[in-house]
């Protein structure tokens, strides 16, 4: 019986963004990751084009995490140098490094300035040769004295700079732009929030090539579904031609996943059948990421390096041509 | 569903008799296109018409049982392409393989014995797959009765010889197990076969349209696709193309459930990959890995997948005492949307400081977004505290709030007459919380 395909008939297009410079661009990275770019639903290369194959990030503290032992063998010698973790994450395979300055926390003792974040910037540019994206630590005020000074400080290196909020988003849009950098727009799980924080952003002046969509993930077995279908309904939006919903999308799947019980309980904590803390944690961590990566996600933010070999395997698979 | 009163009204009988008990074929034809009325009620419709008609009128996916008693598996009466629109029903059955020349029985004993819980859910694998690995009749009848005789769950017995099929197939009448696979070639006994003990059947084609043509050929409706790709990324287009034509179009051919086999030799790689088939439509998923860490997440996965979008999941609302309470006991107090409640309960457990956990209702609401919301608040949680019948279970007036919401500490205090202590933000903060502040 013949079979008709189906096609969806989109108008719309995924922006495509460009992170990182190369020296022929001003920069210093030895090659750009582009984002997004799709005009089809994830995957469905039969009815649409995916240019860009989604990446990911390794997360990088400026601050000794509390990760605990899970991650003490694969970054315990490098995580008091930002700079040495940044170089780590790159032979572990991060495409992106994403560096959080969790230290300049005003609520911290000895909290960073923001010249000391500007400084840790640099020396994770110069020890490492793939894009960067930098989050503030997540104090209005503080993140646009931090941002401000990061954004010159990686001046040329074509950077995203965030999470430029609702409320705070201005300064950060505003230092992105004079940059020349991207800026990540965070909005809490809340399609009308993501939209309309991308209009305010755009509002300023920032290029649609500049401007990255943190949607907010929760992690498996807490609300990813939330997400999941938050982030459906962004790319469905964007496919039929609404511009506004159409930004490259974060996964924040390292630090949502490692939040749960299920993945860092040690065995004689664990629930039944939950067997052995170290296969758990790391599925816990790549189920997350392979969820969101089916609803639309363009960049992943990743911690274990044995969930990040998976991930990359897996999206191998899924980038197969499947042409009919 | 799918027609208009006025197509409908064509196929009936046009003669006004009331007997279905509307006036006029036109009432009865509108009644029957908004779903208020079924044909049934029409004595006079011919059979041609009800054909059509039921044809017409029937879900775009048919829903299709395998399994008896407690372990009846639903599949398939899908909706909606995505979660948004509406909902997913029927959660993707989760089938382990056992070759027939293994050693069946402890195979499947350790199929029966993966059983896992968290946050007040429990998960279980739905089917085994009892595979004709070894070629021969005789073996594969062997290990189905050994499978039937160790376990309740659906079976799934997978061979393309259609004379080992009739043989393990007998006496299973009372199981319904799910019969794989009709092809091409053997598709007339494989529905005989079915029909004689009531059991859904898979049909595998080539490709796309082999399993289509198949399925509109074989003259039997109980049946269950496989497109036959094996590969992720074209079992996924193939998945997706089933469930878009058969919604969108109403291609009867595509109006069935759909299995989906993993191939990844790495049981993590198989998860992942059973993941993707589970998020994009098939109704089965066939996995040969037994590793926790695999299904414990798949499993999760798909429980969130298939969680209804329009309705919070939310625990009753109340007072909870976890472990042997006193009245000396601390109370703490968190909102009753169930993700929150159950990791709060999970880590005051984990104290082993016996506790009362109040589930405060929110209608099923996170304890940031309900106090947002002006539902989690102290002018609210005050009043209630004040009356709450957690007064005579303590002999104490100390309660214990989410650090998120330190700021209704105040009001609360002033409303209920009860002392605040502002606990952990983060429910991983609990333990080293009791043990610095309850001395746990």
């Amino acid at each position: 019986m013949p079979v008709q395909i189906l096609k969806e008939k989109f108008t719309g297009t995924v922006q495509e963004v460009v992170l990182g410079a190369t020296k022929e661009e001003g920069g210093t990275r030895s090659n750009t990751v582009k984002l997004g770019g799709s005009s089809t639903l994830p995957f469905l290369q039969y009815e649409g084009d995916i240019p860009n194959r989604p990446v990911i990030a390794l997360e990088v503290l400026d601050i000794k995490p509390d990760w605990g032992e899970a991650f003490e063998p694969y970054y315990g010698d490098v995580w008091s140098d930002p700079a040495a973790w940044a170089k780590k994450t790159e032979e572990l395979g991060a495409d992106v490094i994403y560096l959080k300055l969790a230290g300049a926390d005003p609520e911290l003792e000895n909290s960073k300035s923001a010249d000391e974040c500007a400084k840790i910037v640099k020396a994770v540019l110069e020890n490492t040769s793939k894009p960067l994206m930098v989050e503030g630590p997540g104090h209005p005020e503080k993140d646009n004295d931090v941002l401000q000074a990061v954004g010159e400080a990686a001046a040329g290196e074509n950077i995203a700079i965030g999470l430029a909020e609702k409320d705070n988003y201005r300064s950060i849009a505003a230092a992105a732009m004079m940059g020349k950098h991207c800026v990540i727009g965070r909005s809490p799980v809340d399609i009308n929030i993501l939209k309309q924080l991308n209009i305010m952003i755009a509002d300023m002046g920032v290029a649609p090539n500049k401007i990255i969509n943190d949607p907010m993930s929760s992690g498996l077995g807490y609300g990813i579904e939330y997400s999941y279908s938050i982030m459906e309904r962004a790319r469905w939006g964007a496919l039929i031609g609404d511009k506004m919903m159409a930004f490259p999308v974060v996964c924040l799947a390292g630090p949502e996943a490692w939040r749960a019980k299920e993945a860092y309980a040690p065995l004689e904590e664990a629930g039944p059948g939950w067997g052995e803390q170290k296969p758990r944690g790391i599925m816990w961590e790549a189920m997350t990421a392979a969820s969101l990566l089916q609803a639309g996600g363009d960049l992943v933010l990743m911690r274990h390096p044995e969930a990040v070999k998976l991930v990359k395997k897996h999206i191998d698979d899924l980038m197969k041509p499947n042409l009919y | 569903m799918g027609l208009t009163g006025l197509a409908i009204f064509k196929l009936l009988p046009k003669t006004n008799c009331k007997e279905c008990g509307v006036p006029t074929c036109m009432a009865f034809a509108m009644a029957l296109a908004s779903g208020k009325a079924t044909l049934e009620q029409c004595p006079y419709v011919s059979d041609e018409a009800k054909e059509a008609l039921e044809s017409a009128t029937a879900p775009p996916i048919k829903l299709v049982k395998a399994g008896a008693g407690d372990n009846v598996l639903e599949l398939g009466d899908e909706q909606v392409m995505f979660r948004h629109d509406k909902t997913f029903y029927h959660p993707t059955g989760v089938f382990i393989e056992v070759a027939d020349n293994a050693d069946v029985a402890a195979k499947v004993d350790e199929i029966n014995g993966l059983v896992f819980e968290r946050v007040g859910q429990k998960y279980e694998v739905d089917g085994v797959a009892v595979v004709n690995a070894s070629g021969n009749a005789d073996t594969f009848k062997d290990a189905v009765a050994t499978a039937a005789g160790k376990t309740d769950k659906v079976l799934l017995l997978v061979s393309e010889d259609a004379a080992a099929m009739e043989a393990a197939a007998a006496g299973l009448e009372e199981r319904k197990p799910i019969l794989y696979a009709a092809n091409a070639d053997n598709y007339e006994k494989m529905v005989e076969i079915a029909k004689k003990i009531g059991a859904p059947l898979v049909v595998k084609g080539k490709n796309l349209e082999d399993v289509a043509d198949l399925a509109g050929k074989v003259g039997y409706k109980e049946l269950i696709l496989d497109s036959g790709e094996r590969e992720t990324s074209k079992v996924i287009a193939d998945l997706t193309q089933i469930r878009r034509q058969a919604i969108k179009k109403r291609f009867r051919p595509f109006g069935y459930p759909t299995i989906a086999f993993t191939t990844e030799e790495d049981p993590y790689m198989e998860a992942l990959q059973a993941q993707a088939y589970v998020s994009k439509y098939a109704s089965i998923v066939v996995l040969k890995t037994t590793e926790l860490a695999s299904l414990l997440t798949l499993f999760s996965w798909r429980s969130n997948l298939y969680t209804d979008p329009q309705k919070p999941i939310a625990v009753e609302p109340g007072i909870y005492a976890i472990g042997e309470v006193t009245p000396d006991s601390p109370v703490y107090i968190t909102t009753n949307f169930s993700l929150t409640f159950y990791t709060v309960q999970t880590e005051v457990e984990a104290t082993r400081l016996p506790s009362y956990l109040i589930a405060y209702e929110t209608e099923g609401l996170s304890v940031l977004t309900a106090w947002a919301g002006g539902s989690f608040i102290g002018e609210n949680i005050g009043p209630w505290l004040k009356d709450s019948e957690i007064n005579e279970k303590v002999n104490h007036k100390q309660l214990i709030i989410p650090g998120g919401v330190a700021a209704i500490k105040g009001k609360i205090e002033e409303l209920s007459g009860w002392e605040v202590t502002v606990g952990p933000r983060e429910a991983n903060g609990i333990s080293s919380f009791a043990k610095l502040k309850l001395g746990a």
